[in-house]
């Protein structure tokens, strides 16, 4: 019923013999698992925000009026943490403005309006490498990055930027994460059952890059489909030697990379630092297979696979998509008809956003969208009691926080206790929120805390630079000060020099005249 | 509701939920109860948690409250549980100051739910075991034992409770008899040894196992009790850090003493079955709002628990140490929780 060992040993050590520590069991309600993949039509606008990953927003390199290939590059990228992002069909730029996008401030972003022109007419200009394994990493990673891959498990980190070589911290294990533990979602699933072969490709790319000797695909007991056919195409390529497949018990958040690295080799990525120092890289398998179109056909991410379902829609798909495509094209697509009484959610139902509105683009890191009927949101969000200081979100944090504290301290602006007890360890799964009787929005407070920390530091930051301004200012000044006093130090020294030279002279011509009045000569010598 | 965090998906669980499993998890041990005392049982059980839910109502309409709290299962449980820690020989008088005192002293002065330092029965319960403490320490000789008092006489239990013993014609003395821990404490005091006090108190395992027993209402039987705790266990209403550290921490030391000196020392299971422990384990130590909420800090409370019942009920005044126990345990909880805190994922432990 309950292993006692097992959960001691968890309790004083924060270490689990399998599996990371904590984590729930939500409901899975993945409709749409085993249902192949379709193709979205194309939609009669696309939209494409500047910024569709962690890091800086691009700058559009075309104008209105110009028309645009399928995989042209539209936007620049700017700075290191940046990519580029590049049109998903051919057709022309009616307009560039502020469009919403999917993001819990609901602020704008500058976007790029594309009418297609209906012929998808591609950009031919970057050459297919399927013999990538004779390509230079350095040419590889450049690829990788022309092509604007950012991770597509939702987290859109620049994909590039991990797949480096560094002497000091080699690569031993490369992870695929197939995990997929948000409930809903089967994109990643599907994926793997129709694509495995691109998926394992793209894995044996990375693992070319960063010479990587072990690759680990890891897949939830609850696709065993998945398993099996990931499994089949690894016998075929004959990889089964370099990568093993490793199915783990059904948990959330089993995905977050953390948790997935605790799960998988034991070890904790130490606090502060990335997986790379364990010498652990992990990418999911969409963006893997986008690895593969960058390189093996010369393909920038122009389409994903994303999951369409939700308890409002009747006909629930896994669909690929057109980046740019509006959501309310999607869903129309879907069968869902009017948009009353409906609430929206961008990602799985943990981690998500609610939309404000259906015409939000697909973007990098969509990997579902959701239909909710506005009484089961309701239902998650029960209005707040009082915390009954139960233990259930302890209990279940994958990260060993303790929510209830945590979220006491941020409520009351005590931001420097919530900071330790270690609120920026906290990685968002909701799974305390998920579990707390009495329906704190514990999620909600954390973000709040986190937001309001990053400006206070902000704020320090600039008082602090003014204050070294300052500083700098008046030590300029006592500079300044201490140069002239030094100047009239000396040019006094030379006056009394040269007056004491006069006085010698006085006093040697009164020595002459000594032996006149000795009593006058004491006199002067008197005075000095 | 407008832009709400995720997540948008939720457990389910709620505090009534949990209040009412804690509730049914008490079943067993209120029909064991019912059999041992009877009407009187019965008139208590009702009457407190009447009385419990009364006051929450007043002190809610008095700090104009969400009336809905009402209903949350937190007062009615604890009407519940403190009638079955109170003797079945208390007046209606006394059991109504214990549920004013619980709900509106322990609870609502405090905070209302989840504020609370102490477990509003428990508390209630030691306030009258110090005000009353003639009172508290009889028990009503419980019916199979061929008892003076036929409990399954509805007007005769009424009178009982609501007009004491004078008005059915009984005196104290003829109707109650000692508790094994009080009446092996007794003649500790004079000297018996402690298996030969059992043997004239005709102790036996399986009487105190099952419940047959002189005792609070619902205290009695052991097996009652576990039964509706390893339930909540399995469901994960509680988690069994409290319960399992707190019985292996007195069992232990009963051990370690009875084997040094058995003459002084009662044996571990005649611990583990008296007075309150099994209740307080499950049931009491384990409420949510006056426990550790790391499970690192269970562990410790519940050693805390069990240390000092264990030295209350040897070397203390009151033959029962189990709730002084808890309550001064409870005490202790913000800096258990401030000085036992899990392990951050990626860093080491940290005290403090
Ligand atoms: S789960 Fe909710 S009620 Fe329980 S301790 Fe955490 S915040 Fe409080
Ligand atoms: S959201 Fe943060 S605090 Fe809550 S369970 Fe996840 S990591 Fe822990």
């Amino acid at each position: 019923m309950f292993d006692i060992f097992e959960q001691l040993k968890q309790t004083f050590t924060g270490e689990s013999g399998h599996g990371f520590s904590g984590g729930i069991h939500p409901l899975q309600n993945k409709r749409t698992a085993s249902q192949n993949i379709i193709t979205c039509p194309l939609p009669p606008l696309l939209i494409h925000p500047m910024k569709q990953h962690i890091g800086e927003a691009c700058q559009p390199l075309v104008k209105i009026g110009d028309h645009v290939l399928r995989g042209q590059k539209i936007a620049k990228s700017q700075g290191y943490l940046s990519v580029p992002i590049h049109a998903s069909t051919s057709g022309k730029v009616i307009k560039i403005e502020d469009h919403a996008i999917p993001h819990p401030s609901g602020l704008g972003m500058p976007s790029i309006f594309i009418v297609p022109d209906g012929l998808d007419a591609a950009d031919e200009s970057i050459h297919p490498m399927p013999n990538y394994r004779s390509v230079d990493a350095v040419e590889l990673r450049e690829r990788i990055r022309y092509a604007g891959l950012a991770g597509l498990g939702g987290a859109v980190f620049p994909t590039f930027i991990k797949l480096v070589q560094d002497k000091q911290h080699p690569i031993d294990v490369v992870v695929l994460n197939g995990i997929e533990c948000e409930p809903w979602l089967t994109n990643d699933h599907q994926l793997m059952l129709e694509k495995s072969h691109e998926i394992i490709s793209g894995m044996d790319i990375i693992m070319h890059m960063v010479e990587a000797k072990q690759g680990i695909i890891a897949i939830e007991d609850n696709k065993p489909d998945a398993a099996l056919v990931m499994q089949n195409t690894l016998t075929e390529m004959g990889l089964d030697q370099q990568i093993r497949l490793q199915v783990l018990p059904t948990k959330y958040p089993q995905g977050g990379e953390k948790q997935l690295i605790q799960s998988l080799t034991g070890k904790q990525v130490p606090a502060g630092r990335l997986p790379i120092h364990i010498g652990v890289l992990s990418q999911n398998v969409g963006t893997s297979k986008a690895i593969y179109d960058a390189v093996c056909l010369g393909e920038p991410i122009t389409e994903r696979v994303i999951t369409v379902s939700g308890d409002a829609l009747a006909k629930p798909n896994n669909m690929r998509v057109r980046l740019g495509t509006p959501m309310r094209f999607l869903l129309h697509q879907c069968g869902l008809e009017s948009l009353d009484d409906i609430r929206l959610i961008h990602g799985g139902p943990m981690m998500g956003e609610l939309m404000r509105s259906a015409d939000i683009p697909v973007v990098k890191g969509s990997n579902g969208v959701l239909a909710m009927w506005d009484k089961s949101v309701k239902q998650a969000h029960h209005e707040e009691e009082p915390c009954i200081r139960c233990g259930d979100c302890g209990e279940v944090c994958p990260a060993g926080l303790m929510p209830n504290l945590l979220a006491n301290h941020c409520k009351q602006e005590q931001f420097d206790k919530a900071e330790d007890y270690n609120l920026f360890d906290c990685i968002e799964c909701g799974a305390c929120s998920y579990v707390c009787p009495s329906h704190i929005p514990l999620v909600h407070y954390f973000r709040f805390g986190k937001g309001q920390v990053a400006q206070i530091r902000r704020e320090k930051t600039f008082a602090d630079e003014s204050r070294a301004r300052s500083d700098s200012r008046e030590l300029r000044i006592a500079k300044e000060n201490a140069a002239k006093e030094e100047k009239r130090r000396v040019a006094r020294e030379k006056k009394e020099a040269r007056a004491a030279e006069a006085a010698k002279k006085a006093a040697a011509e009164a020595a002459a005249t000594e032996s006149e009045t000795t009593s006058s000569a004491e006199k002067e010598e008197g005075q000095p | 509701m407008i832009f709400l965090s995720s997540p948008h998906q939720h457990s389910g669980n709620s505090i009534q939920l949990t209040m009412l499993s804690v509730i049914i998890a008490l079943l067993p041990a209120s029909m064991v109860s019912v059999y041992l005392f009877g009407w009187l049982a019965a008139l208590l059980i009702t009457f407190c948690i009447s009385a419990c839910l009364l006051t929450e109502y007043i002190c809610l309409k008095v700090m104009q409250q969400n009336m809905k709290r009402l209903w949350d299962g937190s007062a009615a449980l604890t009407g519940l549980l403190l009638a079955l820690v109170l003797p079945a020989s208390v007046p209606w008088w006394m059991a109504l100051f214990a549920c004013v005192f619980a709900i509106l002293i322990t609870k609502q002065l405090y905070g209302g739910l989840g504020h609370n330092l102490f477990n509003p029965a428990l508390a209630a319960r030691v306030v009258l075991l110090i005000s009353f403490p003639l009172h508290m320490t009889v028990w009503i000789i419980p019916m199979p034992a061929e008892g003076v008092l036929d409990l399954y006489n509805f007007s005769l239990c009424f009178t009982f409770f609501f007009f004491g013993p004078e008005a059915i014609q009984q005196t104290w003395d003829a109707i109650t008899m000692a508790s094994p821990l009080g009446y092996v404490k007794t003649e500790l005091s004079r000297g018996v040894p402690v298996h030969e006090a059992l043997n004239t108190y005709q102790y036996s395992t399986l009487n105190a196992f099952i419940g047959r027993e002189a005792g609070s209402l619902g205290e009695t039987s052991a097996l009652a009790l576990l039964i509706g705790g390893i339930w909540l266990i399995a469901r994960r209403t509680i988690s069994w850090h409290i319960p399992l550290s707190y019985l292996c921490t007195v069992a232990l030391l009963a051990l370690v003493f009875n084997a040094i000196n058995p003459d002084l020392y009662a044996p571990p299971l005649f611990h583990l079955l008296a007075g309150g422990l099994m209740l307080c384990a499950f049931f009491m130590a384990t409420d949510p709002v006056s426990s550790p909420s790391s499970s690192i800090g269970k562990i410790v409370f519940g050693v805390g628990c069990g240390v000092l019942t264990w030295v209350i009920r040897t070397y203390g005044n009151y033959p029962e140490g189990a709730m002084f126990a808890v309550i001064l345990m409870n005490c202790a909880v913000p800096l258990i929780d401030y000085y036992f805190r899990p392990r951050v994922y990626g860093k080491t432990r940290k005290k403090g």
